[in-house]
């Protein structure tokens, strides 16, 4: 029994973490279609901007909740001036620069604080289930994961600035003709997106560390968990994070987290070669 | 055969057989290993540049013909047979992940991503893969470690007959220049035109009764092989694979030089290959600015300002300075 609750509880963090890394990306890439390849280096900035706040004597809830999505965001919406905005429209053309733009942020990173693993101790202690004992800091994730779905899902449906936001990426033209600003739009839709993977990389710090090259062990996930979920991006992103959650901690737990990584990857591909437009492109459409 | 080609093949075979008489052996070594790399940015040139492939998995078949070549010849204690599996295994490996992709028909976009996870699963696995359980035969994989001591190449049929430095060095320049000229001819070939339309127009390609899937396999596969022969030529190089072959900066090389050299060319990889590693080289040996930052920087500067490639861009100049010429009126 236990066992069953404790088992439950790991695939709900792998669950709550590939939310985690792919919200931010299911904005970018899969409403804006800006193909972000950097995405794995916002999440480590977010990370090392969490670790860096709370050593300098900032409060670390702040630091995690406050100042990695404000100094990611910042930092997407000048990658969005300087770059991406040039080559909006040239897929492929984007993928690169942002490649590159990743390649430039682990150098960078690597140069300032050195190629070595930065970390800070996860709050909240742990409770015990039987046997086992269970971290609460990877309840509170289960939290943060939940609640983004949520504030995307409703930001989108009942504001203003989410009609805005979807009207703009669907007809730029039309919303330029109806009075709204397609540059702006786009600048602000790509720095909330940053924002947000600079949270969920400053709530991922404390229990997986950042070091410099730290993106790329979540870039691929998070790219596969967006791609299969398909159109609708927040009811895609998440069914594709609750299947691939399940899928790769079930292997891990029956092999190891190496295999359990490498199941979620042919998982992804047996899914791309039945459902071509994702899950969303199938079942749940026209949901948002 | 154009003229280009000629000439770059004749440039070629001179470098080749010259190079061992003015070099020493410490820069002949830095030559073969550049050789080996210009095949393994070829690979990439041919599915890219020509088959409209964006594929971030070449490492991964990089470091496969690495691997099966190590376990093949730490088994066999010999490199012939080594050689043609750590050739066939990656391609077969790349036509059961073409497979999926174009029977599947995703896009470029998901592709890339594909390939791209492919990779960085290779990399983990291949890293975990320390301690005595994972062995193949008598060969152990030692994980991050990597396998060191391999035999390296020997005479086809006589195990005990090693070649030495000067001999690899032919062997690579050769098979440098059989994968450059092979490739000019099968895409001077129907299937080599087709491929190519296929990068055009895909629907047009269709509608004339092509099958775009298979096409796009094939060139796949071929790629995966030359870049597992690229893998067996390092791996013989070094008398060492190790898990960086399948890295994302292994990739991120790869993807470099086919940008800076030149998309849709075949001498254009070589040149990137040769200026970036080059490059690479001379920054390993400074401690001044990090490797990623500079090679992120040139990524970035030729996405957004020469999107072509040097060898394009060049033939672009070169077309605007003839027609200068002509146009100006005979003395």
């Amino acid at each position: 029994m236990d066992l069953v609750a404790v088992l439950g509880l790991e695939i709900l963090n792998g669950i709550a973490s590939l939310v985690l890394i792919s919200v931010g990306l299911a904005i970018i890439f899969g409403m804006m279609r800006v193909i972000n390849l950097a995405h794995g280096e916002f999440l480590m900035l977010g990370g090392y901007a969490a670790i860096i706040a709370t050593s300098h004597g900032v409060n670390i809830w702040i630091s995690m909740l406050v100042v990695a999505p404000i100094v990611v965001g910042l930092i997407g919406i000048v990658a969005e001036r300087l770059i991406i905005r040039v080559l909006y429209g040239r897929m492929i053309d984007t993928l690169l620069a942002t490649w590159g733009l990743s390649l430039f942020f682990i150098g960078l990173v690597t140069t300032i604080f050195g190629n070595s693993v930065a970390g800070i101790g996860a709050p909240l202690g742990s409770v015990a289930v039987g046997r086992y004992s269970i971290s609460l800091y990877r309840l509170f994730l289960v939290g943060v994961a939940a609640a983004m779905v949520v504030a995307i899902y409703a930001v989108l449906r009942g504001t203003r600035a989410g009609l805005l936001a979807r009207a703009t990426m669907e007809n730029p033209n039309m919303a330029a003709a109806l009075g709204v600003s397609p540059p702006r739009v786009y600048a602000t839709t790509f720095g909330v997106g940053a924002a947000l993977t600079g949270l969920a990389g400053g709530v991922l710090a404390p229990i997986s560390g950042v070091l410099p090259t730290v993106g790329a062990a979540y870039v691929a996930k998070a790219f596969i968990t967006v791609i299969s979920g398909g159109t609708a991006i927040v009811a895609g992103t998440a069914t594709a994070a609750g299947l691939f959650g399940t899928v790769s901690q079930l292997v891990t737990y029956l092999t190891t987290p190496v295999i359990g990584e490498a199941g979620l990857l042919v998982a992804a591909i047996l899914l791309l070669r039945v459902l071509p437009h994702g899950i969303t492109g199938r079942i749940f459409r026209g949901s948002l | 055969m154009s003229p280009g080609i000629v000439v770059t093949a004749i440039l070629m075979i001179g470098v080749a057989v010259g190079t061992p008489l003015v070099v020493d052996q410490f820069e002949l070594l830095q030559l073969t290993v550049f050789a080996s790399m210009c095949i393994l940015a070829l690979s990439l040139g041919v599915v890219w540049g020509y088959g409209g492939i964006l594929c971030f998995g070449q490492s991964a078949f990089f470091g496969l013909g690495g691997y099966t070549y190590a376990v093949t010849a730490v088994n066999r204690g010999e490199s012939t047979l080594a050689i043609g599996l750590g050739i066939v295994v990656p391609a077969l490996f790349a036509a059961l992940l073409g497979y999926f992709m174009f029977y599947g028909r995703l896009s470029d976009v998901y592709l890339g991503v594909i390939t791209l996870s492919v990779t960085l699963i290779f990399f983990n696995l291949v890293n975990s893969t320390a301690g005595d359980a994972y062995r193949i035969g008598s060969a152990r994989l030692n994980g991050f470690n990597g396998m060191p001591s391999l035999p390296t190449f020997n005479v086809p049929g006589d195990p005990g007959r090693l070649l030495d430095p000067t001999e690899t060095f032919y062997l690579v320049m050769a098979l440098l220049l059989i994968v450059y000229g092979g490739l000019h001819l099968l895409l001077a070939s129907h299937f080599g035109r087709v491929v190519v339309a296929v990068r055009e127009n895909e629907t047009r390609c269709e509608l004339l009764g092509y099958d775009v899937r298979q096409v796009k396999l094939s060139i796949f596969t071929i790629g995966g092989g030359i870049a597992g022969l690229a893998g067996c030529l390092f791996a013989n190089w070094g008398a060492f694979v190790s898990p960086t072959m399948f890295s994302l900066s292994m990739t991120s090389q790869i993807i470099i030089w086919v940008i800076v050299g030149g998309l849709g060319t075949l001498v254009g990889p070589i040149i990137g290959c040769l200026i970036m590693q080059y490059l690479a080289t001379a920054l390993g040996t400074q401690q001044l600015a990090n490797t990623n930052l500079i090679f992120g920087v040139i990524f970035l500067a030729f996405v957004l300002l020469v999107p072509r490639g040097i060898v394009p861009s060049l033939g672009v100049l070169r077309a605007r300075w003839l027609r200068a010429r002509s146009s100006r009126p005979a003395a």
